[in-house]
């Protein structure tokens, strides 16, 4: 969609693909994070996002939720679920404040860590990615708030979650699209929609709205 | 009955199938062969039964081929499968020279010519000598538990996984030190076979009523193979314990355990166990049930499988399918599939299923909302559709490098 006239949406799939890493503790856990891919910081702080609401936890992430469910460390799982992804526009910066907030954990805590049992490892994963063109084309910007609402998750968590790292700025590939349509009004607005607070139903039902004029 | 890809259309909407045809778009030109070691029974053989024509129906062109082996190989296997699953089973050099003996021969019988060439579990994993011959992609795919593997047998498996290109394992527990990619990719259930499809309420009481079960009272189901790990005494001990807070019945029905003799000594077990109890129902089916399960289980009022080891669970997943709220062991892929809570119960011991259970059965409005979004969740997850779609990708991955989005994830930053 770079520089041309039309926005042209693309989906997103992915294969899951296992390193073979696990971890059992806390310790193993630190000496690992700074070690795996970045599409693996990536994957298991955002695949929760593109699953269905009922299979969100509190934890919003995958270490907060082992580090509650296996480690019992709850203190720990509270901080990692509260860190701010939307504060990030590079794996680099999301993975350190994983590291970091786990080593202030670690350097506060006053007895020996817990180790779980084998089958209640953490097990590294990251995700490989397809990327296709969906065959859906927007030609200006009544017709593209037409055409969002019609999208499927996957094309809006691509467009909307992932372009925030690709681009490397706080923003979509809507609102780089609306701007250089001369609608930095619209892009504004839309930027400035938390996509983590919110489904994807929710998001591409708000992203509407503001193209509509409608209150979100 | 045969079912085309339009028919899903319906259960999991246009968007999946939708998808499926942009997929098949871009590996039409890939000719896909499945090699496992048997066209009947087992799980493997259930999945591409179904899932084999759904793939041509797609334009992908797929075939199946079964190698060949005697009775000596299959027992060797058996045994095999065995200790990668953890048991404890003696493995002689002997055996090692049968299964490089029936490879030999297949090598030299079967043909194999396709452009990505999944083989299936360890039976056929040898045929990978081939690969240098006559090129392709080749993908081991593993349905085995191997989180515990038994490393003599593993250790001479791994001499020949690690000539394929990638391999694919269920779960993430399952994944080992390989050079080659490890893809996850879980099974699933077909929503239109016999076993799963939906059916009239007078047809599930009728089966319900056949089988000399009550369907006014409510019924607590476990169908599973008599089997120690799946532990049908430890179900009993539930039923028994919930039994004395609310009126219930207890179903254990499963297969197959006249030509396993370990499954007829549990079998006998629990029918022991059971003692004159007119309330527990404990049924040996015979092959080809799939419409009797099916109409148990949409009977049942709770679903359990309280195994105590456990690969991925497909009766689970059947039974989450049918909008049942099950009760299941934390192991293995039940854990995937119960998300505590919220689409079933998980539980590690007799004393948490019976809990679980009466608080179920006094409660129609939670059994509604664990069971629908357990629903929910095989249909986003574990459906035919969606391993599909993994097996596109996986012969999209095959053609191409691991660059993709690199901009985004890839690499260390």
């Amino acid at each position: 969609m770079r520089d041309q006239k039309s926005f042209i949406f693309d989906t997103e799939l992915r294969l899951v693909v296992l390193t073979g890493i696990k971890v059992c503790s806390l310790k193993e856990l630190r000496a690992e994070l700074p070690k795996v891919p970045g599409s693996s910081i990536f994957f298991h702080t955002h695949q929760e996002y593109l699953a269905h609401d009922f299979q969100r936890s509190a934890h919003y992430n995958d270490f907060a939720r082992w580090v509650s469910q296996a480690l019992r460390e709850e203190a720990l799982a509270e901080k990692l679920a509260a860190i701010d992804l939307l504060a990030f526009t590079t794996i680099r910066e999301l993975r350190d404040a994983v590291i970091g907030t786990v080593d202030e954990y670690l350097g506060e805590l006053d007895r020996p860590g817990y180790e779980c049992r084998p089958e209640e490892a953490f097990h590294f994963c990251r995700s490989r990615s397809f990327v296709l063109p969906t065959g859906i084309v927007a030609d200006d910007v009544d017709d593209f708030f037409r055409k969002v609402a019609a999208i499927s998750h996957a094309s809006l968590y691509f467009h909307f979650f992932e372009a925030r790292l690709r681009l490397g700025r706080r923003t979509s590939d809507f609102s780089r699209w609306l701007t250089d349509r001369g609608r930095a009004d619209l892009a504004s607005a839309i930027d400035a929609l938390n996509p983590y607070v919110r489904s994807l139903d929710e998001l591409r039902r708000d992203i509407v709205r503001l193209g509509t004029g409608a209150p979100c | 009955m045969s079912t085309r890809l339009e028919d899903y259309r319906q259960i999991v909407g246009s968007e999946v199938i939708d998808e499926l045809l942009m997929l098949a778009d871009r590996v039409r030109h890939l000719r896909l062969q499945h090699i496992n070691s048997t066209s009947v029974g087992g799980g493997v053989a259930e999945i591409l039964t179904r899932m084999v024509p759904l793939l041509r129906d797609l334009g992908i062109d797929t075939t199946w081929d079964v190698i060949k082996g005697n009775q000596a190989f299959f027992g060797v296997t058996k045994a095999f499968h065995n200790a990668l699953h953890g048991g404890e089973e003696t493995i002689t050099e002997e055996m090692f020279d049968v299964f490089r003996a029936t490879t030999a021969m297949n090598l030299a019988e079967l043909d194999t010519y396709g452009d990505v060439i999944v083989v299936h579990d360890p039976q056929p994993a040898g045929l990978i000598s081939r690969k240098p011959d006559v090129g392709g992609h080749w993908l081991w795919r593993c349905h085995i538990d191997v989180s515990t593997p038994d490393p003599r047998v593993w250790g001479f498996l791994q001499d020949y996984v690690a000539q394929y290109d990638a391999s694919i394992f269920s779960m993430p527990d399952f994944a080992q030190q390989l050079a080659i990619p490890q893809y996850m990719v879980p099974p699933s259930i077909d929503p239109l076979s016999d076993k799963n499809r939906d059916l009239p309420d007078d047809k599930v009481r009728a089966v319900v009523e056949r089988y000399g079960v009550d369907p006014d009272r409510p019924i607590l189901t476990q169908i599973s193979r008599f089997d120690r790990l799946k532990d049908p005494l430890g179900v009993m001990r539930a039923y028994r314990m919930a039994r004395r807070r609310h009126d219930c019945q207890l179903l254990l029905a499963g297969g197959g355990a006249s030509d396993d003799p370990e499954g007829a000594e549990v079998l006998h077990e629990v029918r022991e166990a059971a003692g004159n109890d007119p309330d527990i129902h404990v049924l040996e089916l015979p092959p080809f049930s799939d419409l009797d399960i099916n109409a148990l289980v949409r009977g049942s009022t709770i679903v359990m499988q309280k195994s105590i080891k456990e690969g991925f669970g497909l009766t689970v997943t059947e039974a989450l399918w049918k909008k049942k709220p099950v009760i299941g062991g934390a192991v293995g892929g039940i854990r995937l599939q119960l998300l505590n809570g919220v689409t079933g119960f998980l539980v590690h011991s007799p004393e948490g299923a019976a809990n679980r259970a009466v608080e179920l059965l006094g409660d129609p409005e939670l059994r509604d909302a664990v069971g629908t979004a357990g629903h929910e969740h095989v249909k986003e997850n574990f459906l035919t559709t969606r391993h599909i779609r993994d097996y596109l990708l996986l012969m999209l991955a095959m053609e191409h490098d691991d660059t993709d989005l690199s901009l985004l994830t890839g690499g260390t930053p």
